[in-house]
């Protein structure tokens, strides 16, 4: 009875593979842009991120220090010699073969030494150091070098710090992410009060027209904050709110309340009910009831809508543009800053990898921390 | 003030004044209006009962009011009225112009593919994932990477996939990921079985598919049976035959259409200039995000799948296949319904992924950036009040279903 419940059966290693094949293709899109954040402009515009990660070989163009400059050239025994770098730096890429013409690439292995005609020669070694040698004086521009080169993995830190802390930089996303912290935090936390209280009403409160108020609260669960949007800024702006944060928090917290408060009615009515009829024989207030003892017990379904307000905050494009970011964009937030980005840097994958990665950090913080809660709230919140 | 500050201060003001509203508004009730004490005691503290839910409904009710049911009137009124003609009542004419609009035709029906595709892949791959990682040790660490996506916004998403779909001129190396792997294919055999083979062999399956539905469908409607069939049910299922008919046409003609198209091979592609497939690719995101979703929901609903059904089964010679197709799926229809209509709504309102990546441009334009664009680019207010009022519509069938079914749940 070994393959009894579908327990195990000798597929397994198929199913196992075929999982990790699934949970690669879903990884893969997140980690090239992880990848390339840390990577400089020329090395992602040099191939992909995916080659990255491995020792890359490239095909590649260098060029000698130039003979006519000051002090380049210099007299040696009689010879008139150049000598440095290629890459300006050793250590940084490996010199398999080279060449000295862009049809014969391939001609002479790291360390050899090449006839140039005119009794010139050159010599370039593996991490590009290169003696270039004439029995005349050389002129003209830098001898030109083709080489193969492999070059390892490297990575940097530059543009976050370019990103996140260079304070001159106006595209930066440091403004733009304290704005998103600023409207998330309150926008989070003040609808949960608010539906809190309506949540215990609805759970435990004996009125007439409980049931069609629940009807009316799952019915707006439904309704596309699109049509919200005209009448809303025009009451915002009517009342001398405008556009600014106030707007922002409001707008989010009257958006979030439909499903704060059926989640957290779903959750209250589950309560065991001898808690709450004991509290009032004991002659607890309503008011103590939900105080003392149904906020405290439900705080699995609170921290389950405060991590889907949360993510739905930060993450919101549309809400922010239409009630918080005037003319001015001094509000901007991450989203929006994004979508900017896109439009007028939409080649420098640098920038908009390190600013995307910055704006989906936190959130994924916050879901890899709290994903009980939030499946438990997914689990609640789907209408059943 | 700085922002920051204006927060803080918010979150204070606002948490104080709710809890400070809920504690006098109660004090109030029990010590002035209605005291429980005195001659009337009695009659106080039920009047006082009946007042209390009242008060703490209040400032839900008036914030759900005022930014949820009084824009649905006011969008409504607004997509009957001209703003040029000092408001005046122009009936229709708001709809008329926007039926009028290629753009809205072609939203419309971009709209339509988004919501028969995004939803059938993201329930698909939910319940593939689901079933898979149930049955292995690693199963839930997989599981939280593969539900990782909901973390991240659409923006963030349209991101991380323009960079899968990013050109670089022939002569220099790809970056975009889909254009490295197109340039693999040069025509050969292996083009030949990738290209064409597999996705023929895949639409084949999906007319079986849809055939084997539709003949299940079609024989129950002219069954005869002792249990009475309600007509609704009736048209439903012969509309559900009608769409299994068309589908299977389409993808009949897809699989010509798959031998008969020339490739081109070698040419890195700008992909989301393509018309239909660059629509496609924008579903990919959204799928890519709204799988986890679909496959917590569904993996919880197999779990409740009682155990000796299965048992029954398997000792009845049931294989895996069946076990799942005629087991376990009839049990979990219900949620795959919520599912279903969960991933719906939120493709209705799709807006950031498309305004991000293709702004409607290449005819990828849905309804949602549609109406942004006339709302706040044209400044039309009256054709963009319309096409929310649209959207509304096509929510409003899983409003009624999910108001009803609330309703008989609380019965």
């Amino acid at each position: 009875m070994d393959n009894i419940a579908g327990k195990k059966s000798g597929l397994s290693w198929a199913v196992n593979l075929s999982v990790a094949l699934l949970v690669m293709l879903w990884l893969f899109p997140t980690a090239g842009l992880f990848v390339s954040s840390f990577r400089t402009a020329d090395q992602i515009s040099s191939n992909g991120w995916w080659q990255s990660l491995f020792v890359s070989e490239q095909n590649v163009v260098l060029r000698s220090a130039d003979p006519d400059d000051e002090g380049v050239q210099l007299l040696v025994d009689g010879v008139y010699t150049v000598q440095g770098n290629l890459y300006g730096e050793a250590g940084k890429s490996e010199i398999l073969v080279w060449g000295t013409t862009s049809r014969e690439i391939d001609t002479y292995t790291a360390g050899e030494t090449a006839d140039l005609g005119d009794g010139e020669t050159i010599t370039v070694q593996a991490n590009g150091d290169y003696v270039w040698t004439g029995t005349t004086e050389m002129t003209g521009r830098g001898q030109r070098v083709f080489a193969t080169a492999a070059t390892p993995p490297e990575f940097t830190f530059e543009n976050y710090r370019n990103m996140l802390f260079d304070e001159s930089n106006v595209e930066g996303m440091a403004k733009a992410f304290f704005n998103t912290l600023t409207v998330t935090i309150p926008a989070t936390i003040i609808p949960i009060m608010i539906a809190a209280f309506a949540a215990y009403a609805l759970a435990w409160m004996d009125f007439p027209g409980r049931a069609i108020l629940v009807a009316i609260v799952v019915g707006l669960l439904v309704v596309p904050l699109q049509l919200a949007l005209i009448p809303l800024l025009r009451l915002h702006l009517g009342i001398g709110i405008g556009k600014g944060y106030l707007g922002v928090w409001l707008a989010h917290t009257g958006f979030g309340l439909p499903l704060a408060i059926y989640l957290l009615r779903n959750y209250m009515v589950g309560l065991p009910r001898d808690i709450i009829e004991n509290a009032k024989v004991d002659g607890a207030t309503d008011f103590q009831i939900f105080t003392k003892i149904i906020l405290p017990l439900s705080f699995p379904a609170l921290a389950s809508f405060a991590i889907f307000q949360f993510l739905w905050t930060w993450n919101d494009l549309l809400v922010a543009k239409v009630f918080l970011i005037d003319s001015t964009g001094e509000t901007t937030v991450m989203t929006n800053q994004i979508v900017e980005l896109l439009g007028t840097r939409g080649g420098n994958w640098e920038i908009l990898a390190t600013a995307a990665f910055v704006s989906i950090s936190v959130p994924l913080v916050v879901f890899f921390a709290m994903q009980k809660y939030l499946v438990r709230g997914l689990l609640a919140g789907s209408v059943k | 003030m700085h922002p920051a500050l204006l927060g803080l201060f918010t979150i204070v003001v606002g948490v104080s004044g709710c809890i400070g509203y809920f504690y006098f508004s109660n004090q109030f009730l029990d010590k002035v209006l209605f005291p429980a004490k005195g001659a009337n005691a009695g009659r106080n503290i039920n009047r006082a009962n009946m007042v209390r839910p009242w008060i703490f409904l209040f400032p839900a009710m008036l914030a759900l009011g005022l930014y949820l049911v009084y824009p649905v009137f006011a969008t409504l009124w607004y997509s009957l009225i001209d703003r040029d003609q000092g408001n005046a009542f122009i009936g229709l004419d708001n709809y008329r112009q926007m039926f009028g609009e290629e753009k809205f035709w072609e939203a419309m029906k971009n709209n339509l593919l988004w919501l028969i595709i995004v939803p059938a892949f993201s329930t698909a791959f939910g319940l593939l994932a689901a079933q898979l990682t149930d049955r292995i040790r690693w199963g839930n660490f997989a599981k939280s990477l593969i539900f990782m996506p909901m973390a991240i916004s659409f923006v963030g998403a349209a991101v991380i996939f323009k960079l899968i779909y990013d050109t670089r001129p022939v002569d220099s190396n790809q970056i975009g990921f889909l254009n490295a792997v197109w340039l693999q294919f040069h025509g050969g055999s292996g083009s030949f079985l990738i290209l064409r083979l597999v996705p023929a062999a895949l639409l084949a399956c999906f007319v079986a598919a849809v055939g084997y539905i539709g003949y299940n469908l079609s024989r129950s409607i002219f069954e005869r049976s002792h249990v009475k069939k309600s007509p609704i049910a009736l048209i439903g299922s012969a509309g559900l035959v009608a769409l299994c008919v068309v589908g299977a046409f389409l993808a009949l003609r897809s699989i010509v259409g798959v031998f008969g198209f020339e490739f081109p091979y070698g040419v890195p592609q700008t992909w989301l200039t393509i018309p239909l497939w660059n629509s496609i690719l924008l579903m990919v995101v959204l799928v890519w995000i709204q799988t986890g979703f679909a496959m917590v929901i569904l993996s919880a609903a197999l779990r409740g799948v009682p155990e000796e059904t299965i048992e029954a089964a398997i000792v009845d010679g049931a294989n895996p296949f069946q076990v799942f197709f005629k087991i376990k799926m009839p049990q979990i229809a219900g949620t795959i319904v919520v599912v279903w209509t969960t991933i719906t709504l939120t493709v209705l309102k799709v807006f950031d992924i498309v305004y991000a990546m293709t702004n409607g441009q290449w005819q990828t334009q849905v309804l949602a950036n549609y109406m942004f664009e006339k709302l706040f680019r044209a400044n039309d207010w009256g054709v963009g009040s319309a096409a929310a009022i649209i959207i509304m519509l096509m929510v409003s069938p899983i409003l009624v279903w999910n108001v009803w079914n609330v309703r008989k749940e609380m019965r």
